[in-house]
């Protein structure tokens, strides 16, 4: 019965789209939230570790290790060990999303970090800057294309990931998804879906245009 | 934690041994051992399907050194539809196909999330190899199908394995979704116990999962570690880098 009722009807109904483009808008907005504090606390967290690790080279292996793990549990199974202790909230989904760009952005930084030249380095050293002054004004500049590459990889993941924390009733637009699985509704999948894909690019775009202005000496390049 | 909150941990943690303690929750059907060997034997059929079908012509494509751009959007492209969404749309999919509910569906989409990152990898694998070595082969006279299997599918094979690796985790992982989509596995704990508000229950159904992912893992580091060719085990950076592409945490 519940088959016949989904064979009947078309792909995506269109008239469904234009009367739900309020809540529509709604649970995009709750996705870029979602992600925007996954990717905030998750670039502090990466930044602060990724200065212990290079300050202390040991602790890198533990903790890659460590972070390797957190990606290796699915989001669902971390979710699911989270909501008898965080309950289904907006903070058991974080504390998921979070953990998953741990790895990607660390990496980044570090790669990133590790592959300024030392010899501009030390041309700095020699002009008497101080550590933080390197690490601020010289390191941290140029280690900015692949930083931004991490978290462009970050941000696509943490995008797809949000829509299963629709299952913990935090979901952006994953609740489009689960409510047209609940309904056998293909509209509601396909407008979860599509829009998550479309923020993804976009959010992607955007990073790319940020990536531009921020490292302005990258394209001179390609100018001459 | 005040005293009542340590308290009902405490009775948390108990129940949760308890239900592990438990004999009927292990045996028969909906147990504990039937769910994961269902869980296990999905995702190794997808993840043979999906081999089958895409390390063939990444293996051709791969050596001819065509499709790279082809292989670089195909798992951008992979990463940016949610795996929650794959195994919903597969549903309406497999339905209008007259394929119905459970486990097709839930096969499809495993077999879609499988494809990217196997095709991508062993494509950019074979692409590593150092072309001088090819080209020596290929002065030594050996033919091309000689140089791919011979040369070529050896010497990257700890980054195909390592593809494997990281796509069986990810294939573990969302098949957990499949009880979304009236499926058996692991994930029918999970489903369950959202449904009948009970925290043991979906507690069990994650930390049998997060186990799975971390097992899968594992032993196909080890398959890794043994299969890689004794003059290449150590100085491969390559494996190392394929950690993060391509693979996305589901």
């Amino acid at each position: 019965m519940i088959v016949a009722q989904l064979e009947g009807q078309p792909f995506v109904r269109w008239d469904w789209v234009f009367d739900h483009l309020d809540d529509i808008w709604a649970a995009t907005a709750e996705h870029l939230v979602l992600t925007g504090i996954a990717l905030g606390l998750g670039l502090v967290i990466s930044v602060a570790l990724s200065l212990v690790a290079r300050r202390y080279r040991r602790t890198y292996a533990p903790i890659t290790w460590v972070t390797g793990i957190l990606y290796t549990i699915p989001s669902l199974a971390l979710f699911s060990l989270l909501v008898p202790i965080t309950g289904l909230s907006i903070l058991t989904a974080e504390i998921g999303l979070v953990s998953y760009t741990l790895l990607i952005l660390i990496r980044n930084i570090v790669a990133g970090l590790d592959g300024v030249s030392p010899a501009i380095k030390e041309a700095a050293q020699g002009m008497g800057y101080s550590r933080r002054r390197i690490l601020l004004e010289i390191e941290i500049p140029l280690a900015l294309p692949v930083i931004i590459a991490g978290i462009r990889i970050a941000s696509v993941t943490t995008i797809g990931l949000v829509t299963v924390a629709a299952l913990i009733g935090k979901g952006g637009l994953g609740f489009f998804i689960l409510q047209g699985l609940r309904r056998f509704f293909t509209t509601e999948i396909v407008v979860g879906a599509v829009g998550s894909v479309l923020l993804a690019v976009a959010i992607d775009a955007l990073l790319v245009v940020a990536e531009r202005a921020l490292t302005p000496w990258t394209r001179t390049k390609a100018t001459l | 934690m005040d005293a009542y909150q340590s308290d009902a941990l405490m009775d948390f943690v108990t129940e949760v041994i308890e239900f592990f303690a438990t004999a009927s929750n292990w045996s028969g059907t909906g147990g504990i051992v039937e769910r994961t060997l269902e869980h296990i034997g999905l995702s190794a059929f997808s993840m043979g399907i999906a081999s089958a079908i895409a390390i063939p012509p990444a293996l051709y494509l791969g050596h001819t050194g065509r499709g790279g751009l082809l292989a670089v959007s195909i798992v951008n492209i992979g990463r940016a539809i949610p795996s929650f969404a794959i195994v919903a749309l597969a549903l309406p999919i497999s339905i209008n196909l007259g394929l119905g509910l459970g486990f097709w569906p839930t096969f499809l989409a495993l077999v879609v999330l499988a494809l990217p990152p196997m095709f991508t990898n062993t494509f950019t694998g074979i692409r590593e190899v150092d072309a001088n070595t090819v080209e020596a082969a290929r002065g030594m006279g050996m033919k091309e199908r000689e140089i791919l299997l011979g040369i070529e599918m050896p010497l990257a094979a700890p980054v195909i394995l390592a593809a494997v690796r990281v796509t069986a985790v990810q294939v573990v992982a969302t098949a957990t979704l499949g009880a979304w989509v009236a499926w058996g596995g692991l994930g029918r704990y999970i489903l369950d116990g959202f449904s009948q508000r009970d925290n043991v229950e979906v507690f069990v159904g994650g930390a049998l999962v997060g186990l799975l992912a971390i097992g899968t893992d594992l032993v196909f580091s080890l398959i890794e570690r043994r299969a890689v060719p004794a003059g290449l085990s150590r100085r491969t950076a390559v494996r190392s880098k394929v950690r993060t592409r391509g693979q996305i945490p589901v």
